[in-house]
């Protein structure tokens, strides 16, 4: 539809700052700009916030709005990506166990670390709550892309009912470690299971954000070989791309990346699967574009979806999974009846 | 030129295919025939370099094959499979530029877009060019692929010469198409070009191979001239049925008796 026009990514920009700004300014707590300028002045000075509007906007708002953006865009990104290895349009990180294993691999450390020495436990926050994460989320991956691999193939049924059972060991590791947990935060399973930007920190969105920034440059290079993956591996292979090493690759990057937002937020599903559909529709299926569109859509909407979070039931919460798993779960299901996955006969028409 | 040299391919204990020492020479159209599991698919995937032989050698142009410089060979080796299905929804003009991207980093070159250009005019697939490749019929989509086949090898390339690998590529086409393709094919072909095909209308191999090799359980077991390889004898021990090979006013025809 808008494959050739020019407009296109300077508009998805464009819609992307309106609502970060708006994220910012609306919550439980309004912001108008003129504290928001006093703030950042008061912070380049070295002074502390003013007044209590300052400290919200700097201490809860702008670390929750940029965590939320960052975190949108990776997992829409991750929805190519995966869809992309696959070879199919249906998969995202929540399905296939990705979030789910690196939920469990995070929720190990959160909770294991309250025993530990006072050392171990300031490491765990910024680096081995991530990498345990990373491991857990690999190991699902990659046990679900083994297990549903029938020789050359992964047929669509085999690997969504492989996820949901990948799926329920992780999450129920998840619940496990939430059972036994001291630390409130950990206890909670809904923050697990439903995600939630509650608790960002400026440490997390620099973590996220870096991770991010260096994956995101890495797999738009590989955006052109993804593209010959849709032709299928052997053709891929014809026009000079080794399939199993970009597979591999990507695999990792993509995991790294998922496992670092999930560990900070919890599992969020769905985004990796409204956003590259929705972009598929508008522009096609070109990675090159895909991708970055889908980064800024994703980034855009699951600021929207957080702000529904934070608006909807004011000044209470709800967990922003539930928004995206609203909206989610109906986009799934037509997803699923358009590409005749229930009468097995395969094929994708957007 | 494309030399092998007792070349194999064997899963677990069974050999696919078996010894085969082949040359092939620019301008020339080699066809593979043989019955169904007799190892041409086999064959024509170790030529083009995406099964690893597990004995004998490959020589593209002279030099042997290792993994690192495989790559280089996307950008005068070409293979047209026999059904490629997309995952998504593309459109005719972006598979093929596909074709071209072995030969540029991120973006096309002017060049890479005036070739898809003339090939898309010489295949008539330039006027659906905007539609989604899903949506075209068997003879449509196997044009398009042929065009995004051509293109990645369009260039002759300075040394050695192309190799274009065709697996059964009329066997979905009507009649028309069927001899537009092997036209196309033959006009593709000059002194830098080697074609290597799976064809299984032995009627088409009499009249458009220059030369034919005949596999038979993993072996090859006849090679040379297409009317001196198809001939009675060779059929009826390979394919066992009966057979007469006329000559015709102007073509050449294989005649299978009922049995």
């Amino acid at each position: 539809m808008f494959r050739n026009n020019k407009f296109f990514f300077p508009v998805l920009v464009a819609l992307l700052i309106v609502t970060l700004l708006c994220a910012i300014a609306f919550g439980a707590v309004s912001i108008v700009p003129s504290d928001m300028f006093s703030a950042l002045k008061h912070f380049f000075q070295g002074k502390g916030p003013a007044n209590i509007y300052e400290g919200v906007f700097l201490q809860l708002r702008l670390p929750r709005v940029f965590l939320c953006a960052i975190t949108g865009a990776i997992l829409a990104s991750s929805g190519v990506l995966m869809q992309g290895l696959f070879r199919n349009p249906i998969v995202e990180p929540g399905l296939v166990g990705t979030s789910a294993g690196a939920a469990f691999g995070s929720s190990v450390v959160f909770v294991l670390a309250v025993n530990m020495s006072k050392g171990i436990k300031e490491l765990a926050g910024p680096l081995l709550v991530p990498l345990f994460a990373f491991a857990g989320g690999l190991l699902a991956t990659f046990a679900v892309y083994t297990l549903a691999k029938t020789q050359k193939k992964v047929a669509i049924t085999s690997l969504l009912l492989i996820g949901i059972a990948i799926n329920a060991v992780g999450l129920s590791g998840t619940g496990f470690m939430s059972y036994i947990a001291r630390d409130p935060q950990a206890r909670s399973i809904t923050f697990w299971n439903l995600g939630t930007f509650s608790g960002a920190a400026w440490n997390q969105v620099f973590i996220t954000g870096t991770v991010a920034a260096i994956i995101f440059f890495i797999v738009l290079r590989y955006a052109k070989q993804l593209n010959t993956l849709i032709l299928g591996e052997e053709e891929a292979s014809y026009l000079g791309v080794d399939p199993e090493k970009l597979k591999r690759r990507i695999m990792v990057l993509n995991t790294a990346m998922v496992a670092v937002a999930t560990s900070f937020v919890g599992v969020i599903s769905f985004m990796g699967l409204i956003v590259p559909h929705v972009i598929r529709l508008l522009i096609g299926s070109d990675n090159r574009k895909l991708l970055p569109a889908s980064m800024l859509l994703g980034a855009t909407l699951m600021s929207l979806a957080d702000m529904g979070a934070r608006l909807l039931l004011a000044p209470a919460e709800i967990p922003v999974g539930i928004i995206t798993s609203l909206v989610g779960a109906p986009v799934f299901i037509i997803l699923l009846k358009k590409y005749n996955v229930l009468n097995d006969k395969g094929g994708y028409y957007a | 030129m494309l030399e092998v040299k007792n070349i194999g391919y064997a899963v677990k204990d069974k050999w696919l295919v078996q010894d085969i020492t082949y040359r092939f020479l620019p301008g020339k159209c080699y066809m593979l025939c043989g019955p169904n599991g007799a190892g041409k698919s086999t064959l024509l995937k170790l030529l083009a370099l995406e099964l690893p032989s597990k004995e004998g050698e490959i020589l593209y142009n002279g030099q042997a094959i290792n993994k690192k410089i495989k790559e280089k060979y996307a950008k005068y080796r070409a293979v047209l499979s026999q059904n490629v299905e997309i995952s998504f929804p593309l459109s005719v003009e972006e598979i093929v530029m596909m074709g071209r991207y072995p030969h540029f980093d991120f973006k096309p070159s002017v060049k890479d877009f005036e070739i898809c250009e003339e090939v898309m005019k010489q295949l008539d697939v330039a006027n659906f060019r905007k539609r989604n490749y899903l949506t075209l019929s068997g003879g449509e989509k196997q044009r398009v692929q042929f065009a995004r086949v051509m293109v990645q090898i369009w260039e002759i390339p300075k040394e050695g010469c192309r190799f274009l690998l065709l697996d059964e590529p009329i066997a979905s086409l009507d009649l028309k198409n069927q001899f537009d393709f092997l036209h196309h094919v033959q006009q593709f072909i000059n002194d830098k070009t080697v074609v290597i095909a799976i064809l299984h209308d032995l009627n088409m191999v009499l009249n458009y191979a220059d030369e034919v090799l005949l596999l038979d359980q993993s072996k090859l077991v006849a090679n040379g001239s297409p009317s001196n390889v198809l001939q009675p004898a060779n059929i009826e021990s390979v394919f066992h049925v009966k057979s007469e090979l006329h000559q015709l006013s102007n073509a050449k025809l294989l005649w299978v008796n009922k049995t």
